[in-house]
């Protein structure tokens, strides 16, 4: 094991997978001389040459169907985008293109395609620079989409989806990449895609919380393990798509409550899912209406006060945990 | 405070010098250029390559006259747009590039397939939508594919597909196999960002690719004047790109200038922008009514058919006699009727194929 920050972690996936597949490139704004617009492909471009380290214009349209065009004909590329929310511009070519070639050409070819870069928001940037498109992407078949929240897991899941045939959105975070966390170093080190992780065990609410709201969520559980005594389970879904909802499931039978935790907005998002699919398989097992956490059906505001209003916070899980053990 | 100048003209978004509806005269990027004058065999081709080019064509446009029967009789949905009147370009360009050079297109592509290994049996079958189809009756019209002889298929988002056709070429690129990639495009699909984007990439990466335009005068019923500002070829020249405007509509003209600019790729690794000058003999889909465009200049057109042009070339040059001609109307006919007996016959796709090509795995937990 070794102390890595979440950019070293995505950096050691990539750079192990590029030494064993000559296949494998990267593409996307700044991935190369300017060593990532987040550090987080620093080095590679001296190491793997410019090949394999491609900087593109600002074109997410037309790079992102260059790779999808280089992946149906055999190689393997990750497409970095700067933010997910700048690849609003590539969508076409990942909803319409690389989520269906494969289907529309009765199985032809495959689409061997990593999508990945920074999700939701990162501090005070205002409305277009804020939004989380996990669960946008997660709608469409034809894509996997997983948004990790510690550096072990970015690692063996960016490995995972390097080496897997289909198309795959791996979603970051801006304001994560810093993060500390032990990594395994073996070259075979993977996390399988579609499995969650239980995080923090407890036995009195299940709190369902990814990417950046994991760690909302467990300053929730770590201060009302201190204040009120309710011990809370964190179950990290990790992959939102295929999501592993045995997981969630088997950890509700044994509370019989729940929290979901999302940044995104309300209508339609993971939380709305993951509330659904609870309701399907674990009726009988609530004792309280599940609740959730996301953003308001608002754009991200500016203004520091508004801001703070308007990302989930850990005393918004208080509340709703609060609220399903019935303590309010 | 400046005065403001004072409106006194009628408030319009048409092109200048266009009235409301231009009734369908087409001003502008039609003019046809000069066919080539050289002979089959000034070309390299032998009489036999010339008769089969006649056959190839023949079978394009007799398959897509019979499918639009079809298609009235109610025998299959979708949509249908034909590729009749265009069939020279899909001929010279296969003839032209070598087989392992990768072509893609949008969704006029049944020519495209004709060409490029889908048999008439597995085309009509998409078309109808039976599990025998070239891609198991998931595409239909607009997806037509043959990946293994290098035809990357049918593309049903206007201009989406042209990344995908730089990327095969930049994969090519990559690889140094020594592919070039024809991207073709229509005239509608030129103002789309896609274009411009991928251009700039391929010219600044020496991309192997020929993007080419197929102008057949309209954009679903907009006519090319009215949609983009300038000459279609003159976009290359905002990114240093070669290019070449030609005349769509004889076959060994096409042939020629695509197999000197294959060379050219070949050698330099540098895309072209082409612009080949077509038209359409039918509507944009079945549904199209026709109503932008005159009979007489559909008519005038027809006298310049590519396919009746092909014939007239082998009866003049004395490769073939009449009995000729009809012997290979007579088989085509036969092969496109057989591959009409075909669908009709195959079985549609199991339900099970609902799941089936989603993912590469088999054992992928689907969402319920």
């Amino acid at each position: 094991m070794a102390e890595l920050q979440f950019r070293e972690a995505i950096r050691a996936a990539i750079d192990e997978e590029m030494a064993q597949d000559e296949d494998i490139f990267v593409m996307g704004e700044e991935v190369a001389e300017y060593d990532g617009a987040y550090k987080v492909t620093e080095g590679l471009l001296d190491k793997y040459g410019s090949k394999r380290m491609i900087d593109t214009p600002i074109s997410e349209l037309g790079f992102a169907g260059i790779g999808v065009g280089a992946a149906m004909n055999g190689l393997r590329p990750i497409v970095e985008f700067m933010t997910f929310n700048f690849a609003v511009l590539a969508a076409d070519q990942i909803i319409n293109h690389a989520s269906k070639v494969k289907y529309m050409t009765g199985g032809q070819v495959n689409v061997p395609i990593v999508f990945r870069g920074p999700n939701a928001s990162a501090g005070q940037l205002s409305a277009t620079h804020s939004v989380s498109y996990d669960a946008m992407y997660a709608h469409f078949p034809g894509l996997k989409v997983i948004y990790t929240s510690e550096p072990a897991d970015a690692k063996g899941l960016l490995k995972s989806a390097i080496r897997d045939d289909n198309p795959v959105l791996f979603m970051e975070s801006e304001q994560m990449y810093g993060l500390k966390g032990e990594v395994p170093e073996e070259d075979d080190f993977t996390i399988p895609i579609g499995k969650a992780k239980v995080k923090r065990e407890g036995g009195d609410v299940t709190v369902v919380a990814h990417g950046k709201m994991y760690h909302v969520a467990t300053q929730a559980a770590q201060k009302l393990a201190k204040d009120g005594g309710v011990e809370v389970e964190i179950i990290d879904p990790r992959t939102v798509k295929p999501l592993d909802i045995e997981t969630i499931v088997k950890s509700i039978k044994k509370t019989n409550r729940c929290v979901i935790v999302d940044e995104a907005h309300p209508f339609g998002g993971l939380a709305a899912e993951v509330g659904y699919l609870i309701q399907r398989e674990a009726f009988d097992y609530l004792d309280a209406p599940v609740q959730r956490v996301t953003l308001p059906d608002t754009n991200a505001p500016f203004a520091k006060n508004l801001f703070d209003e308007w990302l989930p916070s850990p005393d918004q899980v208080i509340d709703a945990i609060n609220t399903v053990t019935y303590r309010k | 405070m400046a005065d403001k100048k004072k409106e006194t003209e009628e408030v319009t978004f048409t092109p200048t010098g266009t009235g409301i509806r231009t009734n369908g005269e087409i001003i502008r990027s039609t003019e046809l250029p000069e066919p080539t004058d050289k002979k089959h065999d000034e070309l390299g081709l032998s009489d036999d390559d010339v008769i089969d080019m006649y056959d190839q064509m023949y079978l394009q446009r007799r398959f897509e006259e019979r499918a639009m029967q079809m298609y009235q009789k109610g025998k299959f949905g979708g949509f249908l747009h034909l590729y009749m009147g265009q069939e020279a370009i899909s001929t010279g360009t296969a003839y032209a590039l070598n087989d392992d050079d990768d072509i893609i297109t949008a969704y006029r592509d049944h020519g495209w397939g004709l060409v490029r290994g889908v048999s008439p049996k597995e085309g009509m079958a998409e078309l109808y939508g039976k599990e025998t189809g070239c891609s198991n009756g998931k595409g239909g019209s607009m997806h037509f594919a043959n990946i293994e002889e290098h035809f990357w298929g049918g593309y049903g988002i206007v201009g989406g597909h042209i990344p995908l056709g730089g990327g095969i070429a930049f994969a090519n690129k990559y690889k140094q196999n020594g592919r070039v990639t024809a991207c073709f495009l229509g005239d509608g699909a030129v103002p789309q960002g896609a274009l411009h984007e991928t251009m700039n990439m391929s010219q600044n990466w020496g991309l192997p690719c020929i993007y080419a335009v197929e102008n057949n005068g309209y954009a679903m019923g907009t006519a090319v004047h009215r949609h983009s500002t300038g000459e279609i070829v003159d976009r290359a020249d905002g990114f240093d790109m070669k290019k070449m405007v030609m005349n769509g509509m004889d076959v060994f003209t096409v042939y020629e200038k695509m197999k000197e600019i294959a060379t050219d790729i070949r050698e330099n690794s540098q895309p072209w922008f082409v612009e080949i000058r077509t038209y359409r003999y039918r509507g944009h889909s079945m549904s199209d009514p026709m109503k932008y465009r005159t009979k007489e200049e559909l008519e005038e057109y027809e006298k310049l058919d590519p396919v009746e042009r092909m014939k007239n070339y082998l009866l003049d040059e004395d490769i073939i006699d009449e009995d000729k001609v009809e012997e290979i109307k007579s088989s085509v006919e036969d092969t496109v009727m057989e591959a009409i007996e075909f669908a009709e016959e195959s079985d549609y796709p199991e339900k099970e194929a609902l799941y089936d090509h989603m993912f590469a795995e088999d054992d992928y937990p689907f969402h319920t």
